[in-house]
C-alpha cells in the first residue's frame, strides 16, 4: 500500500534528476524492441520523448542562470579506471539538451507519414539517449561512450532506411567519423595518463596546463573530431552524400542535433583543454570555417537536389558558427550556442517540408517542381516563414544567432565578418531558389495533383513555425541561459592563455 | 500608444474574412495608424512651437544582450520621424483605399491586403527605430514585404524571378549596413542614435573611421534606394500590382535611404569624401535613369526609371548638403509620384492591363479624372511653377549650385529630360487617337469612386505641397526647414552656411522653369502634333537610343560579369574541387582499406532488432558493472 500513499510531488522531484533523463530514451528503446505493433510504437516513441521534454522544461524552471554546473550526479563507475559517472549541465549545455529533447519529438512525429516499424524509433530514441550523454558528461570516458553510442543507431538508420547507395555511402560516413574519434580517444587516454589523480574528469583535464607543444597536437586531435562531424571544410565529403541518402529523419537527428555535438565539443572540450593550441591554430580553424561558407554557399547555387542544396547550405552555416566559436569572445560564443538551437530548429522544419514534397511529387529534383503554393497555401507560408529563419531575415530566430555571429567575428577582424557576411546574400541566392523552383511559378504535372498537408504535418511545421518567430523577437531568455556561464569560460581562458 | 498600432496592424495581418471586410480592415488599421500619427505630428508641432527639440524616446524591452551589447527594442518620435510618419500612414492609407477598387477581381485579395499592412508595420518600425538594430529590422523587413507583393501573381516565373532579384540586391546592400552597425558599436559602444550623434559632433572633419561608416551605409542606401551599382531591381520590380508600385517602390520603401542618410546626418557632414561620393552616385544615377526613361514604352517602366531618377536628386541633395531639401523632395515625390503611379494603375485597370503606351491613346475622354490628376502629377515632377515639384527641386539644384556648377548644370540636364519624358509619357496616353485593340476600346472606363478619390487627394497634395517649404527668395518662411532644426542643428553647425544671392536664386529658377516647359512642348509637337509613335520592338535605332532603348545594357553585364562566373564556380567547386579533389582523396584512402568494409558488409543483414537489443544491454550492463562494483 505504500505504493498508493507517494506524493507526485516527490515522484516529479525524485524524477527530476539527470540521470532519469537519460534512462528515460534508453527503457524506452528497449521497451520498444518488444512492441510489434506499429501504430503502438509510434505512440509509444511519441509519448517518451514527450516525458523527457517535460522533464527538461522541469529542469530549466529550476535552473539558475549563473556560471555553475548544476544538477550534478557523481557516481563511481570503473573506479579501477578512474572512470566516474559524471553528469551535470551548466548555460552552455542546457540549451543543446533542450534542443535535443524538443527536436526528438518532432523528428518522431514527421516520421509519422512513413511506415516505419518499432525498431526505427527505438534506434531514435536510442540516439537520444547517448546524444543528452555528450551534452551533459563532465567525464572524458563517458563523453567518449555518449559520443560513440550516439553513432551507432544513426548508422543503422542510415543503412536500413536510406536511399539507393547507402551501403557504400554509410560505409564512407562511418569510417570518417569513427577516424576521427579514434583520434579523440588516444588524445582522452594522454590527457588521462597526465591528470594527477589519474582520472578523466574535464576539470582535472582544465587543470593540466600542458606545455605548448604537446597542447598543439592534442588540438588536432580533438579539432578533427569535432571538425568532421560538423563538418568544417575540408572534412566535409561524407556530409552531402550522406545527409541526401539518410531517410529524413536521420538526416534531421543528423543535422539538427549530432553535428552540435562538435560545435559543443569545441566550446566545452577543445579550447579550454589546450588554450595554447588554440593560441597558434585558431585561426587557421577560423579560416577554414569561413572558407567552407563561402565555398559550401557557391556549390549550393545549381544544386537540383533539394536535400543535397540544404546539405550543403548546412555547411555553411555550421561554418558560420564555428567562426563565431574561434573568434572567442562573448557575441561570438553567444552566437553560436544561440544559433545551434536555432540551426537544429530551422533545419529539421526545412527538411520536414522537403520530405512532404518528396512523398508527394515522388522527386527532389528541384527543376521538375513548381506552383506549389497554389495547390498547398498552408504548406508554402510555412515553408516561407522557415526559409527566412534560415536566411537570417530579423524578428525570426536566424537574425539574432547570425547577428552575434558577424559582431562576434568582426571583433576577431573585419575581412572576416565580411567574407563570413557573404552567407548574408549567398544564403537568399540558393534558398530563395530553391522556394522559388518549388513553390512558385505554374503547376505542372508533376505537382498538379499536390495535396496540403495533414493534420500531423500541420503540427509540426506550426511547431517549429513558432520556435522560429518566437525566438526571433524574444530571443532574451535563451541568452539569458547562457550568459554567465559563457562569460565565466571566456575570461577563464583568458586568463590561462595569458600565463 | 504607437507601438500598440504596430501590433495592432500585425495582428491582423492575417485573416480570412470576406471582401469588404477585408478591405474595411486593411485600410481602416491604417487609417487608425494615421490618426495616430496625427496625434504624434501635432504634440511634436507643439513642441517645436515651444521652442524645444521635440524628441521623444520610448523603450519597449531589451532584444539582444550579449556581453557588453544591449540592444533595446525602442522607439524614437522627433521632427524627422513624425512627418515620415504622416507620409507612411497618410499615404498608405489612400493606396490601401485605392486597392480596395483595383484588387476587386483577384483570388488573393486577402492576402494582398495582410501582405500590405505587414508591410505598413515593418515601415513604421524603420522610421520609429530608436538605434540603428530596430531600423534595420524595419529595413529588412520591408525587403521581404518587398519580395513577397514583387512576387505576389507568383504563377509567372519571370514576376518571382523579379522578387527575387530585389531581395538579393537589397542584401548585397543590407551587408554593408549590419557590418556599419559593427563599426558603429565598436566606436561609439552603443548603438542608440541619442548617444551616437552627441559623441559623433565633437569628432573631427574627415575622421578615418566615420568615412568608413558612412561609405557602409551608404552602400546600404544604394540597395534600398535603388542607386548605381545596384539599382536594376527597381524597375523589374513593377512586375507586383501597381498600388504596390506606388506604395512601396516609389513613395516609401526605396526612400528608406535617404532617411536612413538624413538620420545620420551628423556622421555624413563630418566625411566630405563621402558627402562628394553620395552627390556624384546621386547625380549619375539621376541622369542614367532619366536617359533610359525617354525611350521606354511600358508606362510602368518610364515611371520606374523616373523614381530611380529623381531617387538620384535626393541623393545630389544628400551630397552637397540640402538635407531639408532631399526631404523635402522625399515628401512631394510621394505625392506626385505616388499620384503618377496610382494614375497609371487607373489606365492599365481600363486598358484591361495593358501597360505598352503604344497600345493606348486618346483616352483623355474616356478617363477624364485620371488624366487631369495626372496632368497634375506631371506638371509637379516636371518642375514647373507653382506645383510641389518644382519647390524642392529647386532647393536642391540651388545648393548644387551653390557647391559646384557643374552639379547644378548636369542636374538641370537631368531635369529637361524629366519634363520631356514625363510628357512623353502624358501625351502618349491621352492624347492623339486610340491605338488599341477593339475590345480594349469597348472596355474602357473610367475607375471606381475608391481608385478616383486617392487620385484626387494625391493631385491637391501635389499641387500645393510645396507650401510647405517655401523658400526666403519668393517671400515664403522655410516652414519645413524650420521644423527640422533640431534634427540638423549638429550638421548646420559643422558646415558653412548655404548662401545664395535672392537674385541668382531667382535666375535659377526662372531657367528651370523655363527650360521644362520648353520641354513640355518639344513633347508636344513631337508626339501630338505630329502623332509620333514610338517604333516597334525590333526597328533599327541609332546607337544612342539603343543604347537606351536596352537600358544600357546594365543587367546583361551584370549577368556577364557576376551571376555567369558564380554559377560557373558553383559547378566546377562542386565537380572537381569537392566531388574529385577532397573526396577523391578521401576515397582513395578508402579503397585501401575496402576489404575492411567487405566484411563489414556482410554483418548488416541481420536482425535489427537484435542489433539494438545487444547494444541497450550492453550499455546497461557496462553501467550496472560500474553500480555493483561499489
Amino acid at each position: 500500500m505504500v505504493f498508493l500513499t507517494f506524493n507526485y510531488g516527490e515522484i516529479i522531484a525524485y524524477m527530476d534528476n539527470l540521470f532519469i533523463l537519460l534512462l528515460l530514451p534508453v527503457l524506452g528503446a528497449l521497451a520498444l524492441v518488444f512492441v510489434q505493433h506499429e501504430k503502438a510504437a509510434k505512440q509509444l516513441a511519441l509519448i517518451v520523448s514527450l516525458v523527457s521534454l517535460g522533464l527538461t522544461v522541469s529542469l530549466l524552471t529550476r535552473f539558475v542562470p549563473d556560471a555553475s554546473m548544476q544538477f550534478v550526479q557523481r557516481f563511481d563507475w570503473i573506479p579501477s579506471l578512474g572512470i566516474h559517472f559524471h553528469l551535470g549541465v551548466d548555460g552552455i549545455s542546457l540549451p543543446l539538451v533542450l534542443l535535443t529533447n524538443v527536436l526528438v519529438p518532432l523528428i518522431i512525429l514527421s516520421a509519422f507519414s512513413h511506415s516505419y516499424k518499432s525498431n526505427f524509433y527505438a534506434l531514435v530514441l536510442f540516439m537520444q539517449a547517448g546524444l543528452l550523454l555528450v551534452f551533459t558528461a563532465l567525464d572524458a570516458f563517458v563523453f567518449y561512450v555518449g559520443w560513440e553510442i550516439a553513432l551507432i543507431p544513426i548508422y543503422f538508420i542510415c543503412a536500413l532506411w536510406g536511399g539507393e547507395d547507402r551501403i557504400r555511402i554509410n560505409l564512407k560516413f562511418f569510417i570518417y567519423t569513427f577516424f576521427g574519434s579514434l583520434l579523440m580517444l588516444t588524445a582522452i587516454i594522454y590527457l588521462h595518463l597526465q591528470t594527477p589523480a589519474n582520472d578523466y574528469e574535464l576539470t582535472s583535464f582544465y587543470q593540466l596546463g600542458l606545455e605548448s607543444g604537446v597542447q598543439r597536437w592534442v588540438f588536432w586531435a580533438f579539432f578533427i573530431a569535432f571538425a568532421i562531424k560538423m563538418p568544417i571544410f575540408p572534412f566535409h565529403t561524407w556530409q552531402p552524400d550522406t545527409y541526401t541518402n539518410a531517410p529524413t529523419a536521420g538526416t534531421m537527428l543528423l543535422s539538427g542535433i549530432m553535428l552540435k555535438m562538435g560545435v559543443y565539443g569545441l566550446i566545452r572540450w577543445l579550447i579550454p583543454i589546450a588554450p595554447l593550441g588554440f593560441a597558434a591554430y585558431g585561426q587557421l580553424a577560423l579560416v577554414l570555417c569561413i572558407i567552407g561558407v563561402v565555398y559550401a554557399s557557391i556549390i549550393a547555387f545549381k544544386q537540383r537536389d533539394a536535400k543535397r542544396l540544404i546539405a550543403y547550405s548546412s555547411i555553411a552555416h555550421v561554418g558560420l558558427i564555428g567562426a563565431g566559436v574561434f573568434a572567442w569572445n562573448i557575441q561570438g560564443v553567444q552566437g553560436a550556442i544561440i544559433q545551434m538551437v536555432n540551426h537544429g530548429i530551422s533545419v529539421v522544419g526545412l527538411f520536414f517540408v522537403l520530405d512532404i514534397v518528396e512523398r508527394r511529387v515522388g522527386s527532389r529534383d528541384i527543376t521538375l517542381m513548381g506552383g506549389i503554393a497554389k495547390p498547398a497555401p498552408a504548406l508554402a507560408i510555412a515553408f516561407l516563414v522557415i526559409v527566412m529563419g534560415a536566411v537570417g531575415l530579423p524578428l525570426t530566430n536566424g537574425f539574432i544567432g547570425e547577428f552575434l555571429l558577424l559582431m562576434g567575428i568582426y571583433e576577431y577582424g573585419l575581412w572576416y565578418a565580411v567574407f563570413g557576411g557573404l552567407t548574408l546574400i549567398f544564403g537568399a541566392v540558393y534558398l530563395l531558389r530553391l522556394y522559388q523552383k518549388v513553390m512558385l511559378g505554374e503547376v505542372n504535372e508533376q505537382t498538379a495533383g499536390f495535396v496540403d498537408i495533414t493534420r500531423t504535418e500541420w503540427l509540426v511545421l506550426a511547431a517549429v513555425v513558432v520556435l522560429v518567430v518566437g525566438i526571433g523577437v524574444y530571443p532574451k531568455p535563451l541568452l539569458n541561459l547562457s550568459e554567465a556561464a559563457v562569460t565565466n569560460l571566456i575570461n577563464g581562458i583568458g586568463q590561462t592563455a595569458n600565463r | 500608444m504607437l507601438p500598440l498600432v504596430g501590433f495592432l496592424i500585425n495582428g491582423l495581418a492575417r485573416n480570412v474574412l470576406p471582401k469588404s471586410l477585408v478591405g474595411a480592415i486593411g485600410s481602416g488599421v491604417v487609417l487608425a495608424a494615421f490618426l495616430l500619427s496625427c496625434g504624434v505630428f501635432s504634440s511634436v508641432y507643439a513642441a517645436r512651437q515651444a521652442g524645444e527639440t521635440a524628441t521623444f524616446i520610448q523603450p519597449i524591452f531589451q532584444w539582444i544582450g550579449a556581453g557588453d551589447l544591449r540592444v533595446s527594442m525602442s522607439f524614437l518620435v522627433d521632427p524627422l520621424s513624425a512627418i515620415m510618419l504622416l507620409i507612411v500612414t497618410g499615404i498608405g492609407f489612400l493606396i490601401h483605399v485605392y486597392s480596395i477598387g483595383y484588387m476587386k477581381h483577384d483570388a488573393g485579395f486577402a492576402k494582398f491586403f495582410a501582405f500590405l499592412n505587414l508591410f505598413i508595420f515593418f515601415m513604421l518600425l524603420l522610421v520609429l527605430g530608436s538605434n540603428y538594430v530596430v531600423m534595420f529590422i524595419g529595413w529588412e523587413g520591408v525587403g521581404l514585404c518587398s519580395y513577397l507583393l514583387i512576387g505576389f501573381w507568383f504563377t509567372n516565373t519571370a514576376y518571382a524571378g523579379a522578387a527575387k532579384k530585389a531581395f538579393v540586391m537589397n542584401r548585397i546592400g543590407d551587408l554593408g549596413f549590419l557590418i556599419a552597425v559593427f563599426l558603429i558599436f565598436a566606436t561609439f559602444g552603443t548603438l542608440e542614435f541619442s548617444q551616437i550623434f552627441p559623441q559623433a559632433a565633437g569628432m573631427m572633419t574627415g575622421d578615418a573611421t566615420l568615412l568608413l561608416i558612412t561609405l557602409l551605409l551608404f552602400i546600404a542606401a544604394t540597395g534600398k534606394s535603388a542607386q548605381i551599382p545596384l539599382f536594376t531591381w527597381l524597375p523589374d520590380a513593377m512586375a507586383g500590382p501597381t498600388p504596390v508600385s506606388a506604395l512601396i517602390h516609389a513613395a516609401t520603401m526605396v526612400t528608406a535611404g535617404i532617411y536612413m542618410i538624413a538620420r545620420s546626418n551628423i556622421l555624413f557632414t563630418l566625411s566630405p569624401i563621402t558627402l562628394q561620393i553620395v552627390a556624384a552616385i546621386g547625380l549619375c544615377t539621376a541622369l542614367l535613369a532619366a536617359a533610359i526613361a525617354i525611350t521606354q514604352n511600358d508606362i510602368k517602366k518610364v515611371l520606374a526609371y523616373s523614381t530611380v531618377s529623381q531617387l538620384g536628386y535626393m541623393f545630389l541633395g544628400l551630397g552637397v548638403g540640402a538635407f531639408t531639401g532631399a526631404f523635402f523632395h522625399v515628401i512631394t515625390h510621394a505625392f506626385f509620384k505616388g499620384l503618377l503611379f496610382l494614375g497609371a494603375g487607373s489606365v492599365i485597370h481600363a486598358m484591361s492591363n495593358e501597360q505598352d503606351m503604344r497600345n493606348m491613346g486618346g483616352l483623355r475622354k474616356q478617363l477624364p479624372i485620371t488624366y487631369l490628376t495626372m496632368l497634375m502629377g506631371t506638371i509637379a515632377i516636371a518642375g514647373i511653377p507653382p506645383l510641389s515639384g518644382f519647390f524642392s527641386k529647386d532647393e536642391i539644384l540651388a545648393h548644387a549650385f551653390a557647391t559646384n556648377k557643374l552639379l547644378w548644370i548636369l542636374g538641370f540636364i537631368g531635369a529637361l529630360f524629366t519634363a520631356f519624358y514625363m510628357f512623353r509619357m502624358l501625351f502618349l496616353t491621352f492624347f492623339g487617337k486610340f491605338r488599341g485593340s477593339a475590345e480594349q476600346a469597348n472596355h474602357v472606363h473610367e475607375s471606381p469612386v475608391t481608385m478616383t478619390i486617392p487620385l484626387i487627394v494625391l493631385a491637391v497634395l501635389s499641387v500645393i505641397g510645396g507650401l510647405l517649404n517655401v523658400p526666403a527668395a519668393l517671400g515664403g518662411g522655410h516652414a519645413l526647414a524650420e521644423f527640422l532644426s533640431p534634427v540638423f542643428a549638429d550638421s548646420a553647425a559643422r558646415s558653412e552656411a548655404f548662401h545664395l544671392a535672392h537674385s541668382t536664386e531667382y535666375l535659377l529658377m526662372g531657367i528651370s522653369a523655363i527650360g521644362a516647359i520648353v520641354m513640355a512642348v518639344v513633347a508636344y509637337r513631337k508626339y501630338v502634333s505630329n502623332a509620333a509613335v514610338p517604333t516597334a520592338d525590333e526597328a533599327p535605332r541609332g546607337v544612342l537610343s539603343r543604347l537606351s532603348y536596352h537600358k544600357f545594357y546594365v543587367d546583361e553585364l551584370y549577368d556577364r560579369l557576376i551571376v555567369r562566373p558564380l554559377n560557373g564556380l558553383s559547378v566546377f567547386f562542386y565537380r572537381f574541387t569537392d566531388k574529385g579533389g577532397i573526396d577523391g582523396l578521401v576515397n582513395g584512402l578508402d579503397k585501401t582499406i575496402g576489404e575492411t568494409g567487405k566484411g563489414l558488409r556482410l554483418l548488416q543483414s541481420g536482425n535489427v532488432g537484435f542489433y539494438i537489443f545487444m547494444m541497450v544491454i550492453a550499455a546497461v550492463a557496462l553501467l550496472a558493472y560500474g553500480f555493483f562494483n561499489l
